[in-house]
């Protein structure tokens, strides 16, 4: 063999090697799914790069007794099903100058919405166990949660609540799971802050 | 030059082959075609089903299902989502979300619905799990034996076994539910016709003896057993019993007749129970109750909570589930030895029952009155008081009680004909008596407020589980909140059960009274 010619076969496996590398990059960003996880949106690192949306979310009296609607910036998203995520991890995150009623440590496992303007809320299996219990206290966990999406969602009129990917027959032993509710403010005192 | 123009031109052709086998690789998972195929059995037809095994789990098309089951589909461009239409009924899915909506309701699917651009795959379990309950026909989806049923179609299981070489060679075939056999033996084969649409079979048994082989016939229907040339004249015997029917096939030598032994007692053939009548079908599809009663002559009493479901804890430690087991015991007493009525718990002990469960007992035991207790709790400690709640009907039920719903049943009795029985649904039991409740609720909240301190909201209507599938007049109280101190401690004295079954109890008098209009 020539020098010349191992040279050339030795440029056609860099050439080859380099297209190949450069290929398989772009078909690994083309084919990877989207993973839908919940607050990806809250990683954002300056607030004032990300744009945002004002949002009202629900956070308990400080007597305890009742809701009052809150105002809140919340990452703005692309599309009703990601700002709908947005919005419920918005609420589901302990706030520091508001009492809130979500059980510690809730996480949204996933969120979606049916061409009728239902939006399923799957939230992880803490928002029973930790939950405090008693009829009152989950209705105002409940009404929270469907308020949040049924409020800043134009789109969805009714919600429905799952726990760790299934439905649920109660929150934590008293109010009726197994139905998409709609938005209810009888628990919510008029004061927007 | 030449070389040159070598060296490019391979290059690109050796990229070009990496780009394919790179596309391959980075492709789905590998599918894979199952060895046998799934059959769809119709009245009308017999016809494969496409189906890909992706992953350990066999996926269908939704195209294919299109096809076969007459489904519609409409693909949501702006939720990413599919919606599956039959008739007025639909079924959302998601792409990679391992669940369906249908109608309305959530159901788990095995796998996720998966898509590679057009086209939608969902598992199996999609068909029985999503699509069924919004189906018009049965559909019977049997793994083992490779068959999707769809309608009230017949389809016995059939096994055969050889029991004896010999000769003579005996073989058994039995089939589950029982079903009329007609027998023919004609050019050294015998067929076995059934009466049934088809037949699922999983054996096809190999030579043995003078029986060369044994397998489907040409029809849905048909069984046929191939004996070897050198056989004699066959016997067989039919015989049924209420679980199936069996067919013994003695297959002798040539010139050694069969002894008269008789492989079993014959049974008389079955009475028509191959076939599942559509009106039992129905029935049990439905819960059956019935009609409610007038006058006050059993309470049910549901301590809430119980065994490994504690319910809310105080501070000092008080369970809920505890407080509530004293206070309807306490409540009991009272209303048997002052009213002579009944009274009924859903659970005198520690133990864990279900909200059906409770509801289940008050109407098995034809209660007119249903009344849940618990104790509260609050995010803030100084939240207190009684709060009673009756039952918030969601759309579907209000519209069940405004047209006062009640189906009526034909269901066969003993004897052999049917009774047209008053049958209401599950869920939507409460839902006649929500007026009276509120009713209820507002006695409850008045004889508690006399007594007791009572909640922000002493009287609620709420979507409560418990109240759900109760046929009778029915209210939940919150007797006091056990995330205040002062009210924990309350609740564990004497005093303050003795106040709250007490109230109950006169809420209850005045009850007894309206019902018979002794008081406006």
């Amino acid at each position: 063999m020539t020098r010349r010619l191992a040279g050339e076969i030795v440029v056609g496996l860099v050439l080859v090697s380099l297209v190949a590398w450069g290929v398989n990059v772009a078909l690994e960003r083309l084919v990877t799914p989207r993973i839908a996880t919940g607050p990806d949106a809250a990683a954002a690192s300056t607030p004032g790069q990300v744009p945002h949306i004002t949002a009202t979310l629900y956070y308990s009296t400080p007597d305890g007794e009742a809701l009052i609607p809150v105002v809140r910036e919340v990452p703005l998203a692309e599309g009703p099903v990601a700002q709908g995520r947005a919005i419920v991890a918005a609420q589901l995150e302990p706030a520091t100058a508001q009492i809130s009623v979500i059980p510690p440590g809730t996480t949204l496992r996933a969120f979606f919405l049916t061409e009728r303007g239902d939006a399923f809320v799957d939230l992880s299996r803490e928002v029973s166990t930790n939950h405090p219990g008693g009829t009152s206290a989950e209705l105002l966990t409940i009404s929270a949660i469907v308020n949040a999406v049924t409020t800043n969602v134009p789109t969805v009129q009714r919600v429905q609540i799952l726990i760790d990917g299934k439905e649920a027959d109660t929150l934590a032993g008293h109010v009726d799971l197994r139905r998409p509710m709609q938005k209810d403010l009888s628990l919510v005192r008029d004061e927007v802050q | 030059m030449e070389p040159l123009r070598a060296t490019a031109t391979s290059t690109i052709a050796l990229s070009l082959l990496l780009l394919a086998a790179l596309l391959r690789a980075q492709g789905a998972p590998p599918a894979a075609t199952p060895a046998i195929p799934l059959m769809l059995i119709s009245r009308d037809a017999r016809r494969p089903v496409p189906t890909t095994i992706v992953g350990g789990q066999e996926l269908v098309a939704l195209d294919d299902i299109a096809t076969l089951l007459g489904v519609s589909l409409r693909e949501d461009a702006a939720a990413g989502g599919i919606t599956v239409t039959y008739r007025t009924r639909s079924i959302a899915l998601s792409p990679d979300q391992a669940m369906a909506s249908v109608a309305g309701r959530v159901v788990a699917l095995p796998s996720p619905v998966r898509r590679n651009g057009r086209r939608w795959l969902v598992p199996l379990d999609f068909l029985t799990r999503a699509l069924a309950p919004i189906y018009d026909q049965k559909i019977d989806l049997r793994r083992a034996s490779r068959l999707l049923i769809l309608g009230e179609l017949r389809v016995p299981r059939v096994v055969g076994r050889i029991d004896a070489t010999g000769p003579p060679t005996r073989a058994t075939i039995e089939i589950t539910p029982p079903a009329g056999v007609t027998s023919s033996v004609e050019a050294g084969r015998i067929l076995l016709r059934l009466d049934v649409e088809a037949l699922d079979m999983a054996l096809q048994l190999g030579s043995a003896g003078l029986i060369d082989q044994i397998r489907a016939g040409d029809q849905p229907n048909t069984l046929a057993i191939f004996l070897n040339s050198r056989s004699g004249t066959p016997r067989v015997v039919t015989s049924s019993t209420a679980d199936l029917t069996r067919v013994v096939i003695d297959v002798p030598a040539p010139n050694a007749p069969l002894d008269a032994a008789a492989p079993s007692t014959s049974v008389a053939p079955p009475a028509a129970a191959a076939s599942t009548s559509a009106a039992a079908t129905a029935a049990a599809a439905r819960s059956v109750l019935p009609p409610p009663r007038t006058g006050l002559q059993t309470i049910v009493i549901d301590p809430g909570h119980g065994g490994t479901d504690v319910g809310a804890r105080g501070a000092a430690g008080t369970e809920e589930k505890a407080i509530t087991l004293e206070v309807a015991r306490r409540l009991r007493t009272l209303i048997e030895s002052r009213l002579g009525i009944r009274v009924i718990l859903t659970r005198d002990d520690d133990r864990a029952v279900t909200p059906d469960e409770r509801a289940a007992l008050a109407n098995n035991r034809k209660a007119d009155l249903f009344l849940s207790l618990h104790a509260n709790a609050a995010s803030s400690p100084t939240v207190a008081g009684a709060e009673v709640f009756h039952l918030l009907l969601d759309r579907e039920g209000e519209d069940a009680r405004r047209r006062a719903e009640a189906d009526a049943v034909s269901l066969p009795v003993v004897g052999g004909t049917a009774r047209a029985i008053e049958a209401i649904r599950w869920d939507l039991a409460q839902a006649s008596h929500v007026e009276v409740s509120a009713m209820l609720a507002g006695l409850l909240v008045d004889e508690l407020g006399a007594h007791v301190p009572m909640g922000p909201r002493p009287r609620q209507q709420a979507p409560l589980r418990v109240l759900v599938g109760a046929n009778m007049p029915a209210a939940l109280i919150e007797m006091a909140y056990l995330t205040n101190p002062e009210q924990e401690k309350a609740l564990q004295s004497d005093d303050f059960q003795s106040l709250l079954a007490q109230s109950i109890f006169d809420a209850i008098t005045r009850y007894r009274a309206t019902l018979e209009g002794s008081l406006q």
